[in-house]
């Protein structure tokens, strides 16, 4: 069986443009939530997201033209990209087998083309409906082809193709919150199985768009903290009360080792396991007892050949909603026993909740984590809930003896992924 | 990969020419068409007026009573999929949570994986134009009273209507299926890719039956308003839905929007053939591919798929000697379908023009992210009939197309059958299936 590691990381996220100063930042226990910036949410339920500030792609790369119709999360998909490519001497290297590179994401799909969208609606608006006499000559005089188009999660994959000249094979995959751990767990597969060589995965998501928000805010999945905002989100907190909406793009370079050993890469982790399920319960909650989640975490154990005593750290799916939190710890007593003590933290406590970007950018803290032998906290953690009993790391970084690590992700509607990495030594 | 073989032991159809793989592969053989003027709205000004829209249909009757309060917050795409998943357990003779009358399961749960592709599901405007025009002051939308009152004329659980994984969610529900589980967007390519997912379960052992596909509905202004925007819908030809479509053909001048689910059950080889299952065809190999051009939206590309054929035809072992018939896109745009033609010809060579090549498009419209999965349904079952139907309005075939399209049906010995379809974007998907 073919062994899979990880050459290359890069990110865009709302406390960081780069793996480094991401990481400091996490170590440092700073809190990404803000006032959101994108749109007028005055008077939203929740006024408040973990944005990314301050980005331009031509910060990241000389050609940025190329992909000037590239949406809000393409271009931090782009820009992270590029990052992981560089990082893992892809650039440098001439032995690329572009027919044997592949792309695989769990990308989300772009923000509409909101006050042109609802304008039409406001517009073509007659006793009650959308009169289809008005709203196509409106329409197809005001929207936009890119505009439109880019909105398929799809585009992402093809932006990425098109800035390193890929042809393999090309997936995205949009399982809600889980969708980039599903993505990196499945691109492993096809390179330890021979299908691909190299592939560049991870996610892309933003949902800070009006529509996001009331989305979110009618299933009454956010915090409304909005009087303390930057400690909203407050995984395995007695008083946590929603997550807080994030943004960003996290991209890895996995390829096999034998190829990574034969140029000479440096290795940065190892993808040893991989597991999945699906809770099969109900499109709004999570199975209660934590089924679907502790069967995801044992298919991983199984699959890397590894006992829950060689877990050296959890990066927990932690999203600060009152049910997340209280189901996992469940699940992962369920799988590690009642009395571990295995350390586990949630990142989105600083980072806010990244969605389908969410699992690739907990992944590269794992890696991380392994590298410098420091596990970064779960912050805003001062009233433990009762039923949320294990170690979560609260408010202080831990330095610790790190070489096996489990990343979860569980997205909305019961689809739960696990992965586990080494050193890779 | 070890030596665990992926079969086709289900095949799931809801199409605008019927309910059912049988019903809508006979009407195919007989040279039906699915595309009428659409009335899920009302088409208005819409340049284009016809579509391949599924008649008489309503996502209730395939879901079992308990879980109808369901149906409300269901998508078109999710019942769609949900009618299609029921009839493909059914035709694979599985009893599952939503096929049984109780919880008896022939597969254990967490054996059974599900991977269904999705589109970017449309918003349906009326139910949002209700609450947004709640929201207007002095003849504009104002963000301020949306979301001091506005949002709250939407439905709680509006954002899980549209969500593209809740198609793979409610089938997972419905059927007590806790394997592994995924959704796919790569627009038309998805329920290749979802399917070589889906085998790849099966063949590393996560699962021993899977379901696999894909589904969406473009029928909707939002959907129009897109495909329009690319230039790909045949605007000339409203008087005439029928004849509208013409795939390959020298006279093609546009597609058109369609809808419709194809699932299959993909199952291990021996666990079929211990439960005496009846046995479609094996998945013997699977192939992606991308092309770098696919950024630029304007330009015509095929997403690379000779690439991806060829590489399922390698994983297959299999040659172009052996292949006897391939189901094509087809999509009716004159740019795509010679891009397609030319990706064929570089996979399958000097024998393209002599192997028999078939497109539905013509009859059923662009299914998106049903349409490789409706490949893959309809594969199975020409495989089992030994028919191939004819392709709709091929009559002249297109400068630079050289594939065998027949406007007739075919009765033929299919022993092994390549199905391939890309997206706009640029990503391909190919899925090789042998007779066991």
């Amino acid at each position: 069986m073919r062994r899979v590691v990880i050459t290359g990381m890069g990110t865009i996220n709302p406390l960081g443009h780069d793996v480094d100063s991401t990481w400091q930042a996490l170590l440092d226990g700073q809190l990404a939530p803000s006032p959101i910036e994108l749109f007028d949410a005055s008077t939203f339920p929740t006024t408040f997201a973990a944005q990314v500030k301050d980005f331009s792609l031509a910060d990241h790369l000389d050609d940025a033209d190329k992909h000037g119709h590239a949406g809000r999360h393409c271009q931090f998909a782009i820009a992270a990209a590029q990052q992981a490519w560089t990082q893992a001497g892809l650039d440098a290297w001439d032995g690329l087998d572009p027919e044997r590179t592949g792309i695989y994401l769990g990308s989300g799909e772009g923000s509409l083309d909101f006050e042109k969208f609802v304008g039409l609606l406001v517009d073509s608006w007659k006793d009650g409906q959308v009169d289809t006499d008005v709203w196509p000559k409106l329409a197809f005089e005001r929207m936009e082809l890119h505009r439109e188009i880019e909105q398929e999660s799809n585009m992402v994959v093809a932006h990425l193709a098109a800035q390193f000249d890929i042809v393999g094979p090309a997936f995205n995959v949009l399982t809600a919150c889980a969708a980039s751990t599903q993505a990196l767990g499945e691109a492993a597969m096809q390179i330890r199985y021979g299908m691909a060589e190299t592939i560049v995965s991870g996610g892309a998501h933003s949902m800070i768009h009006p529509f996001g928000l009331t989305g979110f805010n009618r299933l009454t999945a956010l915090s409304q903290r909005n009087d303390d905002i930057p400690t909203a989100s407050r995984p395995f907190d007695l008083t946590r009360e929603g997550f807080v909406l994030g943004e960003g793009a996290s991209i890895l370079i996995i390829e096999s080792y034998e190829q990574a050993k034969a140029r000479g890469a440096d290795i940065l982790a190892e993808i040893v396991g991989y597991g999945a399920s699906a809770d099969a319960f109900r499109i709004t909650d999570q199975d209660p007892e934590g089924d679907g989640a502790a069967t995801s975490m044992r298919a991983a154990l199984d699959d890397a050949g590894v006992s829950t005593d060689d877990i050296d750290y959890i990066s927990a799916h932690g999203t600060g909603t009152k049910q997340n939190d209280q189901v996992e710890t469940r699940a992962m007593k369920a799988v590690f026993g009642d009395e571990t003590t295995v350390p586990i933290s949630s990142a989105k406590s600083m980072l806010g909740h990244l969605i389908a970007a969410a699992g690739a950018t907990e992944l590269i803290t794992c890696i991380r984590a392994m590298r410098d032998q420091v596990l970064p906290p779960t912050m805003n953690l001062h009233a433990p809930d009762p039923e949320c009993d294990l170690d979560y790391i609260p408010n202080e970084p831990r330095k610790a003896e790190v070489r096996t690590v489990m990343s979860n992700s569980f997205g909305f509607g019961g689809q739960n992924n696990t992965l586990i990495l080494t050193t890779g030594e | 990969m070890p030596d665990r073989r992926a079969v086709l032991t289900g095949l799931g159809v809801v199409s605008p020419l019927g309910i059912g793989v049988d019903d809508t592969f006979q009407a195919l053989l007989d040279g039906a068409s699915g595309l009428r003027t659409f009335d899920l709205f009302d088409p208005g000004n819409f340049p284009v007026t016809f579509a391949g829209q599924i008649q008489d249909f309503s996502a209730r009757r395939f879901v079992p009573k308990s879980y109808r309060k369901a149906v409300k917050v269901m998508a078109r795409d999710i019942e769609i999929v949900v009618a299609a998943a029921d009839q493909a357990f059914r035709n694979a003779d599985l009893e599952t949570r939503g096929t049984s009358d109780g919880e008896e399961m022939t597969v254990p749960a967490k054996r059974i994986g599900c991977n269904i592709g999705a589109g970017l599901i449309c918003t349906e405007l009326n139910e949002l134009g209700v609450a947004i025009n709640t929201a207007v002051k002095d003849g504009k939308f104002d963000y301020k009273l949306w979301g001091e009152t506005g949002i709250n004329n939407l439905t709680p659980l509006w954002l899980l209507k549209y969500l593209p994984n809740m198609l793979s969610c409610h089938v997972t529900i419905i059927h007590n299926a806790r394997g592994p589980s995924n959704c796919i967007t790569c627009g038309d390519a998805s329920g290749h890719l979802a399917t070589a997912e889906a085998a790849m379960y099966i063949m590393r052992n996560t699962a021993d039956v899977a379901i696999s596909g894909g589904a969406e509905s473009k029928i909707n202004p939002m959907g129009l308003l897109r495909q329009g925007l690319l230039g790909r819908l045949c605007t000339t030809r409203n008087d005439r839905p029928t004849e509208a479509i013409r795939p390959f053909d020298a006279d093609a001048d546009g597609t058109t929007v369609g809808e419709g689910g194809g699932l299959v059950i993909v199952e291990e080889l021996e666990h079929a053939r211990q439960r005496g299952a009846r046995i479609y065809a094996e998945v013997a190999g699977f192939g992606a591919a991308c092309d770098p051009a696919g950024i630029e939206i304007e330009k015509a590309t095929a997403g690379n798929l000779g690439l991806a054929v060829r590489n399922a035809m390698t994983m297959a072992g299999v040659t172009a000697d052996d292949v006897d018939a391939i189901f094509t896109q087809g999509t009716g745009v004159p740019g795509e379908d010679l891009a397609e033609a030319v990706a064929w010809k570089s996979a399958l060579g000097e024998r393209t023009a002599s192997i028999p090549a078939y497109s539905y498009t013509a009859a059923m419209g662009t299914l998106y992210a049903g349409t490789a999965g409706m490949q893959l349904a309809l594969a199975g079952k020409a495989i089992e009939a030994g028919k191939l139907p004819p392709t709709r309005n091929h009559t002249q075939p297109a400068e630079g197309c050289e594939l065998s399209v027949a406007a007739e049906a075919r009765n033929l010995d299919l022993n092994c059958v390549v199905c391939a379809a890309f997206t706009v974007g640029g990503q391909s998907g190919a899925v090789v299936l042998k007779k066991v």
